[in-house]
């Protein structure tokens, strides 16, 4: 405990953010197109903010549209990623142990990425002071808009602690102590799944909206937060074992894989249970779902968008129960990106749009996203994408021990990195890869 | 230059090249940024206003309007009376579905005139059903057409708001009088009561509404029928600046078939007591709980 915090902890910090800048030239070639995208976004919601909202393809009949979808499909993304903690720290999984910094790091990402979309769709964002609590009028508790605040912000910290500290105990050389990091770590899992909950009572408690007002809308949302995390994280250790010497094993590609395989058939039969309410009883419940799937009066909007969701949903179900997942990457990983684009339209589109369509008087508005809406949203997933990448790419040193405290690397470190894995799968050593002493 | 070296002046000009990039993309909030007014920024939610800082507000808003829309105008806070609770019926036996009272809100409450903005809208209903899907909001043909009968529907100020409940800053609100409000100086615009409502009844401001300066209706309330700005929500107030001075809303008096009725439920010799004990009266969407304070009836 020599040296003080407050010297290391700027010199930690100093470090990483100099690493953020240092790569290879495909690093470079990555962000300066994510930036340029990130800056069409930027560019498209400056008129936005300027010119009004009407230059979205919303009206007051839709009054929501991509950003809302794209938010929350980011919630389920940020609670997916628990998929790892679950087995990392409850079933004691090493070989998760070893990767779960880079899932909780992609809830860092997605949390952005939903706050973001949430400011993207507010017509006033230079009130957003009116929402901090203190400052502000927090309609907490009724409204559940404030719920929201409060899980996301706090899922947002919850994560920037735990992996803040790992990385800096990593950076110090010292074994974490368990009381600072082991609490928040459980308290995150219980967390994820209250994201994405109260997202789904935003949505579920409208009395009005009755394609929304469902009690399984709840379940639908966790289940499909539990495709897409661990989809994105499957194709996400892939790249990174691609593009960086850090050591990945198959083990968690395989836990994850199993996951996926339980929740995209849990997520279609939950589907499958909505239909059949709606279509068997028929009424207003049916209505929406109806111009959903087959289209009414004449307006087909949505059509094509959930069946290709449904289409992408079932195939990534087939190809996940053929045999050659298990041993085709490229199998899995089409799967997986089959997954993750079904699940973000069936809860974009497919599910924000038709609460609104018809209308609570029954009209019959449609809704297409304008390019404005389009350059903001593909901006704020650059935005999101450059996040992940560079918290991704300053703490793979840390975690390998190559960047420390002491400077130097610990002798099993290569000085450069190196395209080839380091270590074999199979050396004991790799263990000591892990974040978190044992 | 060694290689160290190139790499450095490489950063210094790609963060350079971005920095610049970055104020070239927002620079159009620049402009926007300058109308905004320190004071319209900082400015308290309507319930923590003094008198004094009420009557600040109040002018620099007929001191923008001004401004921005060319026309003098005078804006009043005009507060619910005693002992009050407003209530509305509609005889739907004699609506011919004329629009009238739309027209009639659209002028009187300051709507934007590109969309032909209005708080009300009047389903025209096939005569045997009351299946709002067969409905249809925008007929045009002579009126009253046969087979036909009109339902007008505008804000239902509901006594169990679900608008109100799902506002996360307090920007909307049931007034004392039973009048539902919107602080339209402190909504954030995230559209959660339009999504909440189940009457259609509000209605954001897309756009900076366009309005000529003879078409201003100068008689204006912080609560009701000012211009709003663009990117926050509005709706019917019973036409508060109206009736909480003993008028009658603007779409009873266009009415010109006398289907409207309005007035204070607490008064036992008022019209629409007469009504609400006298006719089968029934309320719209009445299994989903928001107790509405807009009553319709036939005439037998």
């Amino acid at each position: 405990m020599g040296s003080s915090h407050a010297a290391t902890y700027p010199r930690f910090l100093w470090q990483l953010f100099k690493l953020g800048f240092e790569g290879t030239w495909r690093f470079y070639a990555w962000m300066t197109v994510l930036t340029a995208v990130a800056l069409v976004g930027a560019n498209a919601w400056a008129h936005q903010v300027v010119e009004g909202m009407g230059l979205t393809g919303m009206s007051d009949h839709v009054s929501w549209g991509l950003y809302i979808a794209n938010f929350t499909f980011g919630v389920g993304l940020a609670a997916g990623a628990v998929m790892m903690v679950i087995p990392a720290y409850l079933y004691d999984d090493h070989e998760m142990h070893s990767v779960v910094l880079i899932g909780e790091m992609l809830a860092i990402a997605a949390i952005s990425l939903c706050l973001a979309f949430v400011l993207a769709d507010l017509g006033r964002p230079d009130r957003f002071w009116h929402l901090l609590p203190g400052l502000g009028r927090f309609n907490w508790p009724i409204s559940m808009l404030t719920w929201d605040v409060i899980v996301l912000n706090g899922y947002l910290l919850l994560n920037l602690h735990i992996t803040g500290y790992l990385l800096y105990m990593r950076f110090l050389g010292r074994k974490p102590a368990k009381r600072w990091y082991l609490p928040f770590v459980f308290l995150s899992i219980f967390w994820a799944v209250s994201i994405h909950t109260v997202t789904a009572f935003l949505y579920s408690g409208l009395g009005g909206r009755p394609f929304w007002n469902s009690a399984l809308l709840a379940p639908r949302f966790i289940a499909s937060a539990f495709i897409t995390g661990p989809a994105f994280v499957i194709l996400l250790l892939q790249v990174v074992r691609r593009y960086s010497d850090f050591h990945i094993g198959d083990g968690p590609l395989r836990t994850l894989a199993s996951v996926l395989r339980v929740t995209v058939l849990l997520n279609l039969f939950m589907l499958g249970s909505e239909l059949f309410t709606a279509f068997y009883t028929g009424g207003a419940h049916a209505t929406a779902a109806k111009y959903l799937f087959f289209g009414s009066h004449g307006k087909h909007g949505l059509v094509p968008w959930i069946w290709s969701a449904v289409a992408f949903n079932v195939a990534s179900a087939l190809l996940l129960h053929l045999p050659a997942s298990r041993t085709s990457k490229l199998v899995l990983n089409v799967a997986c990106a089959l997954a993750f684009v079904g699940v973000w339209i069936e809860k974009g589109m497919g599910l924000i749009v038709p609460g609104f369509v018809p209308s609570t008087l029954h009209e019959l508005v449609e809704y297409a996203p304008s390019l404005t809406e389009w350059r903001v949203t593909a901006g704020i997933w650059a935005l999101c994408l450059m996040i992940l990448t560079v918290s991704i790419k300053v703490a793979l040193p840390v975690l390998s021990g190559r960047l420390g405290l002491q400077g130097t690397a610990p002798a099993r470190s290569p000085a450069h990195p190196n395209p080839t894995r380091a270590i074999p799968p199979t050396e004991p050593a790799e263990r000591s890869a892990a974040p978190v002493a044992e | 230059m060694t290689k160290v070296n190139r790499r450095v002046a490489l950063k210094v000009v790609g963060t350079t090249l971005g920095a610049g990039a970055f104020a070239q993309a927002m620079a159009p909030l620049r402009e926007w940024a300058r109308d905004l007014s320190l004071d319209e920024f900082l400015q308290r939610h309507y319930r923590e206003l003094d008198k004094e800082e009420m009557e600040r507000v109040l002018r620099r808003l007929e001191e923008e309007t001004a401004a921005e829309y060319g026309r003098d105008v005078h804006i009043r806070d005009v507060r619910p009376m005693e002992d009050v609770q407003f209530g509305y019926a509609l005889n739907l036996s004699v609506c011919i579905g004329c629009r009238r009272c739309a027209e009639a809100c659209h002028e009187e409450n300051n709507h934007d005139r590109a969309t032909n903005n209005s708080y009300i809208r009047v389903l025209e209903m096939d005569q045997g059903s009351f299946d709002l899907e067969q409905g249809n909001a925008t007929y045009d043909h002579e009126v009253p057409a046969p087979g036909k009968y009109y339902l007008p529907v505008q804000c239902q100020q509901c006594d169990n708001p679900p608008c109100v409940d799902v506002c996360p800053v307090q920007a909307t609100w049931k007034e004392s009088d039973g009048i539902v409000v919107v602080d339209y100086n402190w909504c954030i615009g995230c559209r959660y009561c339009e999504a909440a409502c189940p009457y259609h009844a509000r209605r954001f401001n897309w756009h900076k509404p366009e309005l000529a300066p003879e078409d201003i209706n100068p008689d204006q309330a912080y609560l009701s029928n000012r211009i709003r700005p663009a990117g926050v929500v509005e709706k019917c107030t019973f036409c508060l600046h109206r009736t909480r001075e003993g008028r009658l809303p603007a779409c009873l008096e266009a009415c010109p078939t006398g289907a409207r009725v309005f007035g204070n439920l607490l008064d036992p010799d008022s019209e629409i007591r007469w009504v609400l004990e006298n006719k089968r009266v029934f309320v719209l969407k009445e299994e989903l709980g928001t107790r509405p304070r807009f009553f319709y009836f036939f005439d037998e």
